[in-house]
């Protein structure tokens, strides 16, 4: 029992990272109504940018500074110089706008850092947590257990800026209506650049302990394909259904993995994820959290 | 503009132009010729309602006021618009807004997934105010539309049809405009509910002194509330007049009202009266 335990928990934290990733999603499908192929990239981005950074000599509280400087000015020039020519253009039409955007942000970020693979060293060990161990005998990483608390700062930082303040609120309105959001005065454009900085900042996150696991690489805007499955059981416009569905895949893909996957040879954590997001839409195309379309009839 | 509101706070205010459109023209696309010259003026202080048929260009006449028309590749190629003696033809709907002129949009338009109380609080967006001014302007709206203070909780896409056109000018009212662009607010609404709701715009008009652009197809109601009208067709502004001569001229009776001094016509006869030669057959 112990081990199985010890093999959910581990799938949840590793969860956690797959929310990180879905939460930059979710934030730009919220505010815009398009998904954003170009999230992987951004955390991609993110992650080389600050490495190369520490390369230049850079300190790391200063090198966190400078990137999230150049993320939040990345969102805003996207939003400037992509999306605002594309006001109200069929949601496709942004959607392929994205995908040209991603092969431009990965092209540039390995134009300026170059394309080998680095290590990113964060301070935080990924081993066992000892006091956890001797009680109860399961291991649970410490950089995982670290992953988990970090995401779970800015999901609520997130979740009270949505529903609480000014420009949150702003941010909804925009989401269900552009047009009566303009009619009541809220300025779309300065809304999407503020989406697209924070969209940023996630990415920065992510890319940091995505890129302290498995390296810095370009293989790093792949992490967002993994995305996809927890957005389609969590929801695509919800935060917490970004949690949830990040728990879920991670939870479920290692649990397959150990209890099914000898059955059938093993390798279930790569699909299983993608199996279950089909049943989702098959049953539940909204997700867990996702907004119901409203109609009146 | 304020320092004169200030200056005359009850006479002579009545006849100054508040609004005026001067001859604008309306292309959509760069190709679509929907605006031919249409010129009107509100008074401040004044109910004025814009009248016509589908498609005669009433709503594409509010949106060149309030400038939603860019969003929709529109474009006001000529004349020009000026709200209190300034032009407001390149500003940006957010300026707009913060000048006091506020658009309620044809079809409600409330955020379906905010709650009541939160649509409103998305109209303050361009003042902001303290939190006590706040909610200050938020009880004030409560007390006129008092039946969307009980819905305040739920969310807007849920509420009924006038509930939601409640909401939709108290989310306008949250600006704290002196000019109102009221887009079709009878549209799908029962005849009582509409009566209500133009007596709260009466209401608004004669204690916050807001003045109103109303653009109706339901003219009986429309010329019953407002002080003036001007009526479109194709593009075009065909006639207009103090209220009460609208609804006691004969053309726009018979049009609009389908009232005549004959009685009721024959359908047979109105049809054939409006035939129009046909491109096929």
């Amino acid at each position: 029992m112990s081990f199985f335990f010890e093999v959910l928990i581990g799938g949840l934290l590793s969860g956690v990272m797959y929310s990180l990733v879905a939460l930059g999603f979710v934030l730009i499908y919220k505010a815009s109504g398009v998904f954003n192929f170009a999230q992987g990239s951004l955390v991609f981005f993110a992650a080389l940018t600050f490495v190369g950074l520490r390369e230049h000599g850079f300190n790391s509280a200063l090198a966190l500074l400078a990137t999230l400087g150049v993320m939040i000015v990345l969102g805003l020039l996207i939003e400037r110089i992509v999306l605002r020519p594309l006001v109200n253009q069929p949601q496709i039409t942004l959607f392929m706008a994205t995908i040209g955007l991603s092969f431009v942000i990965e092209g540039f970020a390995q134009l300026l850092w170059g394309a080998n693979v680095r290590g990113l060293e964060l301070g935080i060990q990924d081993e066992p947590i000892e006091q956890i161990t001797t009680y109860t005998g399961m291991n649970v990483s410490k950089f995982d257990l670290s992953a988990a608390g970090i995401a779970a700062l800015l999901v609520t930082g997130l979740a009270l800026f949505f529903s609480r303040t000014r420009i949150g609120r702003a941010l909804r309105a925009v989401a269900d209506d552009h047009q009566a959001a303009l009619a009541v005065g809220i300025p779309l454009q300065q809304i999407w650049g503020i989406v697209w900085a924070v969209a940023g900042f996630v990415a920065l996150v992510a890319g940091l302990l995505w890129g302290a696991r498995n390296g810095v690489q370009f293989a790093l805007t792949f992490v967002a394909l993994k995305a996809l499955p927890v957005l389609i059981l969590g929801g695509f416009e919800s935060i917490p259904g970004a949690i949830v569905g990040g728990l879920i895949v991670g939870a479920s893909e290692k649990l397959a993995e150990v209890y099914l996957g000898p059955y059938v040879g093993g390798g279930i954590e790569g699909w299983f994820p993608y199996v279950l997001a089909l049943v989702f839409l098959l049953f539940r195309p909204e997700g867990l959290f996702g907004e119901k379309h409203i109609d009146r009839v | 503009m304020n320092v004169q509101t200030a200056a005359s706070p009850q006479s002579g205010v009545a006849s100054r132009a508040y609004l005026t459109v001067n001859n604008i023209e309306v292309i959509y696309d760069h190709v679509i010729l929907v605006l031919k010259g249409v010129s009107l003026e509100v008074p401040e202080g004044k109910i004025v309602a814009l009248l016509g048929a589908n498609g005669a260009g009433k709503t594409t006449t509010l949106k060149a006021i309030s400038n939603l028309l860019r969003a929709e590749r529109g474009d006001v190629t000529k004349g020009t618009i000026e709200f209190a003696g300034k032009r407001v033809d390149r500003l940006t709907p957010n300026d707009l807004v913060r000048m006091g002129v506020c658009q309620v949009m044809e079809g409600r338009h409330c955020f379906a997934h905010l709650t009541v109380e939160e649509n409103l609080l998305t109209g303050a967006f361009t003042h902001k105010g303290t939190r006590a001014e706040i909610a200050e302007a938020l009880e004030k709206v409560y007390h006129y539309f008092p039946r969307i203070k009980q819905r305040r909780g739920s969310q807007a896409g849920y509420t009924s049809g006038g509930e939601q056109q409640m909401t939709a000018i108290g989310r306008a009212l949250m600006a704290r405009p002196t000019m109102i662009l009221l887009d079709e607010p009878s549209m799908g609404l029962a005849p009582q509910i509409v009566e209500e709701i133009f007596e709260i715009v009466r209401d608004l008009n004669t204690n916050e002194r807001v003045s109103f652009l109303l653009a109706e197809q339901n003219t009986m109601v429309a010329l019953r509330f407002a002080n003036y009208g001007y009526i479109l067709e194709n593009g075009r502004v065909v006639m207009d007049g103090e209220a009460r001569d609208l609804a006691a001229n004969e053309d726009v009776k018979e049009f609009y009202l389908g009232l005549s001094t004959a009685g009721r016509k024959s359908f047979r006869d109105v049809k054939h009266y409006r035939r129009r030669k046909r491109w096929l057959a």
